[in-house]
């Protein structure tokens, strides 16, 4: 029997509520620091250029102007970053490798002096020939990006392949040969740009040996370690503080502008505000392009016998995170199959455009698209049902699917099988309707490594600190309820202390799923510690032993119904006034967590679209999603997870794509870069399995990214089955649907034979 | 380098009612409420985010109405009441809107939130019981990327009982 839980799994209030909704709540752009400047930069106008000049002194006279930064301010340290590959400078030097990178910035005592100073500054750019696509970069011959062999860049790191992963096992050319049938179909996905409300935020200050930074990275402890080696300091003289965020969904994760503020502070001599418009957010990062060639193979029955997968990644001018995006992409093709033979092959390619980084669910929704549109039509080739077709191919719970990898933790085959129910998928559909499902599983998590810190102080009250970020996922209030349930204590009692480095304790980072289940097991094991610590001081003050105390709403029972509070118990244990317990959680990689992943991230997704034959408009009717989240601590805030992640996910299947043209971003505004408005929203259901499947605290497992990876297939197949035609490239605008109606209309007017 | 001031600039003076307090500030014609709002007045709820009027995180309300503060010049607020965020509460008891927000989880990151409340707060002071279509097409200017709305359609709905319920 499951325990009883009293305020984990329960619909607690967010601890940030109150100061999101009146407004007070602090984030990144609204801090005011003592005496700081105003940054602004200079970007390149060119894709890619020499630069053989930079005059900074007429900016440099315009009064009001503190300092401006170039390349020459960055011979005493080291100036490149990347997370895998240090690839990227503070500021350009030497080359300019895409439109939109800086090339300088302005500090000045206020924002219209510092833009201004920008007009000032004389670069001069030779121009280079650009490769601003995949075809451009492979060609042969092609310019190359990076013409240095960057820091940690792997060996088969040649011309612009920046990085390359492989999953391989079998024989699977052998196999395709003797395969009934095989099918192979190509697949293309747009750069996408998050929107997180909140532009890339930093105030720095670098004033003697100290580096203080508030910023609106998910990842602190990474930024710190980044800003350490860099300027040449020891960890503990790096402070990186984060306020609220305002949505991250990787655009904030690893190191972004940090280091290009700290080295315009350290040379103003003063603090200095350096915030990113929403068109400077969208030259900062975005989500990789893909193009999905998949060949499978396939028995009479339609199991699965083979599949090649050659993923091709656009990473832009700067690796980023797009190594680690690359490994994910080449396992996240093949999805919860089954299948002998395999070789999956992505690489990472460098062009002359906005790097791409991480993007909630790194590498899924561009693989996991072409693998489920291509189940759809082997099952439209076999005449099988699409569900039928997967149920024959989907591994069973229990079942892992490598031998290097943690068994499937969830029933593929059941939740696929409830969205289908949930849109009503044995029902005939109206005319120009259709409906279509999908699955995708990730290896979620990233690494394990957390620290947590709780204090019970001597009312009774406890501090729980730590660094996983507060993104607006709910982390905070998440944590508090694992903590109170841990300590016996009303959530009310529970507070959350976050995201400083020089006071909350290391967390590796904030995405992949991972706070729910690793920062929870880390606050879980510093609030037994606590405990522990608890009943040897209520033991002693009430002259009993430790085994049989019963602890209960801030109060210590003895079995002879004496009993003491929580704050009680501390005060007696200092034999003073005051006085707090403390305890320490730590989370570590390896044991526990190998094989990996941590867990499987599963979703399930099914659409039912209406599309408008003489227009090509496709609009989502319904939509129903299911998660599998082993428990949701917090199921409001679980199902907003999964409700938000989906409608992404709609964005980028109807109407997102950053457009390129000649080296410049095209629509980098949200006037042309269309987001899903209110108006978008379909007939939305959302479900969560909760069979604590999962290794996190109470058998809770991460979520959050998985929901985005169904939507495009689910809503592509739909398509199909209400008009006939299948669009292999995303987004499905009205356009690239009204060509495709048109296309087979010619098709079918052309007489066979 | 020592920074000397910048040069003056050409300001003006006006005089506005923000959040039923008179205000009379100089400021620069191009000046907007937004910046006005968050950087001389220290009320920083109203959020920038698109810079371009499509967002409408720094929605507030001018004589009643929604406008996207980043584009709406602080000059034209001369005379005017406007409301912020941080008004909207009677004291420490919250409006039904930011009640029903809290209650249905309507928010994640918070960033939208602030302008999201006050643009529902028009719509309701116009149509007290919208349909769901309504609410929909009201808030179509301001965006939401973490909640998939769902939750905020949720909220507003709440909203307009609790406030039909208390008229009566």
């Amino acid at each position: 029997m499951a325990e009883t839980l009293r305020v984990v799994g329960r619909p607690v209030p967010r601890l940030d509520g109150l100061e999101k909704v009146t407004g007070r709540a602090r984030y990144t752009v609204d801090l005011v620091v003592p005496g700081m400047a105003h940054g602004a930069i200079l970007r390149s106008p060119l894709p890619r250029a020499r630069l053989r000049g930079i005059d900074t002194s007429r900016a440099e006279r315009l009064p009001g102007v503190v300092a401006v930064l170039t390349a020459a301010d960055l011979g005493d340290i080291d100036p490149y970053y990347g997370q895998v590959i240090r690839d990227r400078p503070v500021i350009a030097i030497d080359e300019v490798r895409y439109a939109g990178e800086p090339v300088a910035a302005v500090a000045a005592l206020d924002p219209a002096t510092a833009r201004e100073a920008l007009d000032r500054i004389e670069v001069d750019y030779e121009a280079l020939p650009p490769v601003l696509d995949l075809d451009a970069a492979l060609a042969a011959g092609a310019p190359r990006v990076h013409t240095r062999r960057p820091a940690g860049a792997p060996p088969e790191a040649e011309g612009n392949i920046c990085f390359h992963a492989r999953v391989a096992r079998g024989d699977p050319e052998a196999a395709l040969a003797g395969a009934a049938h095989v099918f192979e179909h190509t697949f293309t996905f747009p750069m996408v740009y998050h929107y997180a409300m909140e532009p890339h935020a930093v105030v720095a200050a670098a004033e003697g040996p100290a580096v203080t930074v508030w910023t609106s990275a998910q990842h602190p402890f990474l930024v710190r370690a980044d800003l350490a080696r860099m300027f040449g300091r020891a960890l503990e003289q790096v402070r990186v503080v984060v306020p609220y965020v305002g949505g991250g969904f990787g655009s904030k994760s690893y190191t972004k502008i940090e280091p290009l503020a700290v080295a315009l502070a350290r040379k103003a001599g003063r603090p200095v505000r350096v915030a990113l418009s929403v068109a400077e957010a969208c030259l900062t990062t975005r989500r990789h392009a893909a193009r999905v060639v998949l060949r499978t193979g396939v028995d009479r029955d339609g199991r699965l016998v083979a599949r090649v997968a050659t993923i091709w990644l656009d990473t832009g001018a700067y690796a980023d995170n797009g190594p680690r995006v690359t490994t994910k992409a080449a396992r996240r093709v093949l999805g919860g199959y089954r299948c002998p033979h395999v070789r999956s092959d992505a690489y990472a390619v460098y062009t002359n455009t906005v790097p791409a980084g991480s993007f909630r669910a790194i590498g899924a929704p561009q693989t996991i698209w072409a693998c489920e549109v291509q189940m759809d039509l082997i099952a439209q080739a076999l005449g099988l049902d699409p569900v039928e077709l997967r149920a024959r191919n989907l591994g069973r719970r229990g079942e892992a699917l490598f031998d290097h990898e943690r068994p499937l933790d969830a029933d593929l085959e059941a939740g696929l099988r409830r969205v289908a129910a949930a849109i009503g998928w044995d029902r005939p559909a109206a005319p120009r309707t259709g409906r279509g499902l999908a699955v995708g599983i990730t290896d979620a998590g990233a690494e394990p490594v957390a620290s947590a810190i709780v204090r019970l102080h001597a009312d009774g009250s406890a501090s729980v600190h730590e660094s996983s970020t507060e993104l607006g996922q709910g982390v905070r209030t998440v944590l508090a309820q694992i903590a109170a349930e841990a300590l016996a204590l009303p959530v009310e009692r529970v507070g959350v202390v976050a995201s400083d480095t020089a006071g909350t304790p290391y967390d590796r980072s904030t995405g992949a799923s991972r706070s729910t289940t690793v920062m929870g097991l880390a606050v879980e094991a510093a609030c037994q510690e606590v405990r522990a610590q608890l009943a040897d001081a209520a033991a002693a003050a009430l002259g009993t032993g430790t085994g049989s105390l019963v602890f209960e709403a801030g109060r210590i029972r003895a079995p002879d119904g004496r009993e003491v509070t929580y704050g009680e118990a501390v005060r007696a244990f200092f034999a003073g006034p005051g006085g707090e317990l403390v305890g320490r959680g730590y989370v570590r990689g390896g044991g526990r967590w190998t094989p990996p992943p941590l867990f499987w991230e599963v979703g399930w997704g099914a659409a039912e679209v209406a599309v408008d034959e003489e227009t090509g408009q496709v609009r989502v009717a319904r939509y129903a999603s299911l998660a599998d989240v082993g428990l949701a601590v917090n199921p409001p805030l679980a199902e907003g997870q999964d409700e938000g992640a989906a409608v992404m996910g709609l964005g980028h299947t109807l109407f997102e794509a950053l457009r390129y043209e000649a080296g410049q971003l095209q629509n980098g505004t949200l006037v042309d870069y269309r987001v899903p408005l209110a108006e978008d929203l379909p007939a939305l259901a959302t479900g969560l399995v909760e069979d604590r499947n999962g290794p996190g605290a109470h058998g809770a497992k991460g979520m959050g990214e998985g929901a985005i990876n169904p939507v495009a297939p689910a809503v592509t197949t739909a398509l199909a089955r209400a008009c006939g035609v299948v669009v292999t490239e995303l987004p499905l605008t009205p356009e690239r649907v009204w060509r495709a109606l048109r296309r087979r209309r010619a098709e079918q007017a052309i007489p066979a034979g | 380098m020592d920074a000397a001031a910048p040069a003056a600039r050409p300001v003006v003076e006006i005089s506005l009612t923000v959040n039923g307090r008179p205000h009379t500030l100089t400021v620069e014609p191009r000046e907007t409420l937004l910046d006005v709002l968050r950087v001389r007045l220290g009320l920083t709820g109203a959020k920038l985010s698109c810079d371009v009027q499509v967002c409408g995180a720094c929605t507030v309300l001018v004589d009643g109405l929604p406008v996207s503060a980043c584009t709406y010049l602080a000059y034209e607020a001369r005379g005017r009441q406007v409301l912020t965020i941080e008004g909207l509460a009677d004291g420490d008891r919250l409006h039904p809107l930011q009640q029903a927000f809290i209650d249905h989880a309507a928010f994640q990151c918070g960033y939208c939130t602030p302008g999201m409340i006050l643009a529902a707060k028009a719509l309701l002071d116009e149509i007290p019981r919208p349909t769901a279509d309504e609410v929909k097409h009201y808030l179509r200017g301001n965006i939401c990327r973490c909640t998939g709305y769902k939750k905020i359609l949720e909220a507003v709905a709440a909203a307009a009982e609790a406030l039909a319920a208390r008229h009566g």
